[in-house]
C-alpha cells in the first residue's frame, strides 16, 4: 500500500526560480527511501512540501489517502501529527530538558490549554521514557539540551518524532552536522525504525555512500527534477547524472563530505 | 500491534541500558540552579513591583480623571502642533545646539576612550591596568549623567561646558567597554607578527589594532552619538544646557503650552528616528565591507 | 593599482577628518562652548569636590530621609520596568519575524516601539507633568513608556535570534500557535529577556534620578533640594547612596546572568 503519493509537484519561488518541477513518485509503507542530490537541488523543499511547511505551487501530495494541499489549518495540524520530522540542526528548544523536548511531539494531540501549560498524560510520559531509553538517552533525561552532544541532540529529535506515533518520518540531512560515529548511530536507528516499526522513512542525504548502504530505494534529484528513481545499485554514470557531469573522483569526494 | 507494543518489541531486540524505568513516577520537571535563580528573580521583581505600587506618593491623583486628561493632552499635542514662543528657524537652531552638544561630547569622549580602551583591552595591556580601568568605568557609570553635569556646573556654571564635560563621563565609560572589546577581537596572529618584526607598542596599535577595528569603532561611536542626542535633550531640560530640551522644559513648566510641546516632540522624534536610520544603514554597510 | 587604492584611502581619510573638524567648529560656535573654560573648570571642579563635596557628620542625620527617597526611586524603576516588560513582550510577539501574526500588525508594532523608544525619557516626563503633576506617577509613566519602547526592540531581537530554534519543529508536529509560543519561544528567550529587564532596572535608576529632578519626586528631588540650597555635603551623600544602589543592582544582575545564560 502506498503511504505517500506525490503527483506533478512543482514549486516556484517568485516567478522565475523553479525549485521543484513536476515531481511524481509514490512510497510504500515501511519503505526506506533516500533522496540524494547536490545542495540546492531541491531536496529540502521537496520534504517541506510534503508536510506543507512550504506550500507547493502546483500538484498534489497524498498522504494516508488525504490530499495535504487541500487541508485547512486545523485539518493540516491533525494530519501533521502522523508525520515526524528530523532536522539537520535538530531544532530543539535548547533551554528545555530532554524529556520536555521529547514530549513536544505530543503537542499535535493537545488542546490549546493543555499544550500551553505542558500537561501530558501518564501514558504519554511512560512512552516518552521508554523511547528515550530505547535510544540510550536515559542518563540525559533531565539535562538541558544545550548540554548534549550533536549525536545526542539528534536522538532527542528522533524521540520527539517517534512519540508522535507517526506513519512517515521526513529526515532533512539528519547526519550532515555529525561526526562519522554519531552518524552511524543515527542511521542505524533510522534503519531500525523503518524495518522494525514499519514506519516509512524519507531521508535527504548528502553522502552517497551512506544512502547506498542504508536505503531500499534511491531518488536522485538534479535542479528540481527527478533524474533517478530505483534500487540502491547505481552505476557511476547514474551518480554523475544526479550530481551533474563532473570528474570521476567526485563520488569519493561526496561520500566523505560531512558538511551541509 | 499497537504503538507501545511495537516499541517494546523493538526495545527487546535492541536492549539499551535499561535502568529502573518502572520505578520512576514520570517526573518531567526537575529543578536546576538556572531555573531556581530565574524563578527567584521573577518572583522578587513581581513582589517589589506590587510593594512599589502600595508605597508610591499618589498625592490624590485621581487616576481615571488623569488618564482622561492625558489622553486629551496627547490629542492636542499630536493633532494641533504649532509654534508660539519661537519660529521654525529658532527651532532648527535649538535642535542644532542639542546636536552640537551631543557631537562635542561624543568627540571628546571618543578621543579619551580610545586611549583608555587600549589600556583596558586584555591583549594589549596588563591584567592589573585593565581591571583598574574597568573598576573606574563601573564607578563612572553608577553616577547618573545629570549628576555629573550638575556637579561640574558648580565649577563651570550652568551651560554647554558643564553639560559636555558631564555627559562625557558616561560616554567614556560606554565607549571604553565597546572599544576594548573590539580591540580584543583583533587577530592575535597579526599582533604577534608585528611584535616578531620588532614593532613597539605604539606601532602595533596604529598599524594593526586601530585600522583593523576602525569600522567597529565608528559604528559604536555613532551609536553613542544617538544616545548622547537623547541625553543632550535631557540636559537641556534638567541642567540648563540649552537647546531643544530647554524649550521643552519652558513650555512644560512655565507656559503650559501643549501645542508647542507637541511640535517640539515631533522635532525631537524626527531627529532621533533619522539618527537611528543612519546608524542601521551604517551597520549594514560596515558589515558588507 | 595598489598605489591608487592607497591614495584613494588617504583622500577618504582626509575628507573624513575635514568633515569632523568642520562639525567640531560649528558645534563649538553654535553651543557657545568655551574651550579654555572647559580646561580650567576641570581642576576647579576637582578642587571644589575635595573642599566641599563629601559627606560630613552633619549630613549623616539626613540618611533616613534620603533612604526613604532612595527606596521610592528603586521601587519606581523596578515597577515601571516589570510592567513595561509585560507590555513589551506582547508587542514583541506581534512584531518579531518568527512569531508575527501578519506583516501589517508587525509593521505597526515596530512603528509604535520606535516612537516610544525615540522620545527621550526627559521629554516623556515633561509631557506627562502637565496632567499628572508632581507625583510619583509622572515619573512612573515616563519610565514606563521609554522602557516599553526599548524592551520591545530588545525582545524582538531576542525572539528572532534564539527564540526561533524549536519553532519549525513544533509546527511540523502539528502544534498550534499558542503551543509554539509557550513551549518553544518563551522557554528559549526567557533567560535573555530577564537579562534585558535587569539591564533596564539598572538604567532606570539613573534615569529616574533625572526624572525626579524634573518632576520633584524621589532621589532626584532630594538631590536637587540640597544642591540648590548649597548643602553640598548632604548632596554628596545622596550621590554615594545612588552609587551604592546601582553597584548592588549591577552585582546582582551579573550573578543572575552568569547562572541563567
Amino acid at each position: 500500500m502506498n503511504v505517500l503519493e506525490v503527483k506533478n509537484l512543482t514549486k516556484k519561488y517568485g516567478t522565475e526560480t523553479l525549485a521543484l518541477s513536476d515531481l511524481n513518485f509514490s512510497v510504500k509503507e515501511g519503505e526506506f527511501v533516500s533522496v540524494i542530490g547536490q545542495s540546492g537541488a531541491g531536496k529540502s523543499t521537496l520534504l517541506r512540501c510534503i508536510n506543507r511547511m512550504i506550500d507547493a505551487t502546483e500538484g498534489e501530495v497524498i498522504f494516508a489517502g488525504v490530499n495535504m494541499c487541500k487541508l485547512d489549518k486545523k485539518a493540516l495540524r491533525k494530519q501533521r501529527r502522523k508525520i515526524g520530522m528530523i532536522f539537520q540542526h535538530y531544532n530543539l528548544v535548547n533551554q528545555l530538558t530532554v524529556i520536555e523536548n521529547v514530549l513536544h511531539g505530543r503537542l499535535g494531540y493537545k488542546s490549546t490549554l493543555a499544550g500551553v501549560v505542558g500537561s501530558y498524560t501518564n501514558e504519554e510520559k511512560r512512552q516518552a521514557f521508554e523511547i528515550i531509553d530505547m535510544l540510550g538517552l536515559t542518563e540525559q533525561v533531565y539535562k538541558r539540551c544545550d548540554q548534549l552532544s550533536g549525536g545526542q541532540k539528534q536522538r532527542v529529535g528522533i524521540a520527539r518524532a517517534l512519540i508522535q506515533n507517526p506513519k512517515l518520518l521526513l529526515c532533512d540531512e539528519p547526519i550532515a552536522s555529525l561526526d562519522p560515529n554519531a552518524s552511524k548511530v543515527i542511521m542505524d536507528h533510522l534503519r531500525n525504525i523503518s524495518t522494525k516499526l514499519g514506519i516509512t522513512c524519507l531521508v535527504n542525504l548528502h553522502q552517497v555512500d551512506v544512502a547506498l548502504k542504508y536505503a531500499d530505494r534511491i531518488i536522485g534529484i538534479n535542479k528540481g527534477k527527478i533524474v533517478y528513481d530505483g534500487p540502491p545499485d547505481l552505476t557511476a554514470e547514474q551518480i554523475h547524472m544526479i550530481y551533474g557531469s563532473q570528474a570521476g573522483e567526485l563520488i569519493i569526494d561526496i561520500g566523505g563530505r560531512n558538511e551541509s | 500491534m499497537n504503538f507501545s507494543e511495537t516499541l517494546k518489541s523493538l526495545w527487546v531486540q535492541s536492549p539499551g541500558k535499561r535502568q529502573g524505568i518502572a520505578a520512576k513516577k514520570y517526573i518531567i520537571k526537575r529543578a536546576n540552579k538556572a531555573s531556581i535563580v530565574m524563578n527567584i528573580t521573577l518572583i522578587s521583581l513581581a513582589i517589589l513591583t506590587i510593594y512599589g505600587f502600595f508605597t508610591f506618593e499618589y498625592k490624590d491623583v485621581k487616576i481615571l480623571e488623569v488618564i482622561a486628561a492625558t489622553a486629551a493632552n496627547f490629542k492636542t499635542m499630536l493633532l494641533e502642533p504649532r509654534f508660539n514662543h519661537f519660529d521654525l528657524s529658532k527651532g532648527l537652531y535649538q535642535v542644532g545646539v542639542t546636536l552640537g552638544l551631543a557631537f562635542l561630547t561624543t568627540l571628546i569622549g571618543g578621543f579619551i576612550a580610545l586611549f583608555l580602551g587600549l589600556l583596558a583591552a586584555q591583549n594589549l595591556s596588563s591584567l592589573i591596568v585593565s581591571n583598574i580601568i574597568k573598576g573606574f568605568v563601573a564607578f563612572v557609570r553608577a553616577v547618573p549623567t545629570v549628576l555629573w553635569v550638575l556637579i561640574f556646573a558648580v565649577a563651570a556654571g550652568l551651560g554647554s561646558v558643564a553639560a559636555v564635560i558631564g555627559m562625557t563621563f558616561h560616554t567614556v565609560g560606554y565607549l571604553i567597554k565597546a572599544y576594548s572589546e573590539s580591540f580584543e577581537e583583533v587577530d592575535a596572529g597579526v599582533i604577534e607578527a608585528l611584535k616578531g618584526s620588532g614593532a613597539n607598542w605604539w606601532q602595533i596599535v596604529f598599524q594593526a589594532v586601530i585600522p583593523s577595528s576602525a569600522t567597529y569603532l565608528l559604528s559604536w561611536t555613532f551609536m553613542r552619538f544617538e544616545i548622547n542626542y537623547m541625553n543632550a535633550v535631557a540636559m537641556g531640560a534638567a541642567a540648563g544646557a540649552g537647546g531643544i530640551g530647554y524649550e521643552l522644559f519652558m513650555d512644560s513648566s512655565f507656559y503650559f503650552d501643549l501645542r508647542e510641546i507637541g511640535l517640539i516632540t515631533y522635532f525631537i522624534l524626527a531627529i532621533a528616528v533619522m539618527l537611528e536610520f543612519i546608524s542601521i544603514k551604517l551597520k549594514v554597510k560596515l558589515r558588507e565591507d | 593599482m595598489r598605489v591608487e587604492a592607497l591614495i584613494k584611502r588617504r583622500r577618504n581619510n582626509l575628507i573624513f577628518f575635514a568633515v569632523l573638524l568642520a562639525a567640531t567648529l560649528v558645534s563649538i560656535i553654535i553651543t557657545e562652548f568655551e574651550v579654555t573654560k572647559a580646561f580650567t573648570s576641570i581642576p576647579r571642579a576637582i578642587g571644589w569636590a575635595v573642599k566641599s563635596f563629601y559627606p560630613n557628620a552633619n549630613s549623616l542625620e539626613k540618611i533616613p530621609k534620603i533612604l526613604v527617597k532612595l527606596r521610592e526611586t528603586v521601587l519606581l524603576s523596578i515597577a515601571s520596568t516589570t510592567v513595561a516588560a509585560i507590555f513589551a513582550a506582547f508587542l514583541a510577539l506581534f512584531g518579531s519575524k518568527t512569531t508575527q501574526i501578519n506583516s501589517f500588525l508587525a509593521a505597526v508594532s515596530r512603528g509604535i516601539a520606535s516612537i516610544f523608544r525615540n522620545i527621550p525619557v526627559a521629554a516623556w516626563a515633561l509631557i506627562l507633568l502637565l496632567s499628572f503633576g508632581q507625583s510619583s506617577l509622572t515619573g512612573y509613566f515616563a519610565l514606563f513608556f521609554a522602557t516599553w519602547g526599548f524592551l520591545t526592540r530588545a525582545f524582538m531581537e531576542t525572539i528572532d535570534e534564539v527564540g526561533s530554534e524549536g519553532v519549525e519543529a513544533l509546527k511540523a508536529v502539528g502544534a498550534s500557535y499558542f503551543h509554539i509560543i509557550f513551549q518553544a519561544v518563551i522557554p528559549s528567550s526567557l533567560p535573555q529577556m530577564i537579562s534585558w529587564v535587569l539591564f533596564m532596572v539598572e538604567t532606570n535608576i539613573r534615569s529616574s534620578t533625572l526624572v525626579g529632578i524634573l518632576t520633584g519626586t524621589g532621589i532626584g528631588f532630594i538631590f536637587n533640594l540640597y544642591y540648590k540650597s548649597f548643602q553640598y555635603n548632604a548632596a554628596s551623600l545622596v550621590v554615594v547612596f545612588i552609587i551604592i544602589s546601582v553597584l548592588v543592582i549591577e552585582y546582582i544582575s551579573n550573578y543572575v546572568r552568569r547562572v541563567i545564560l
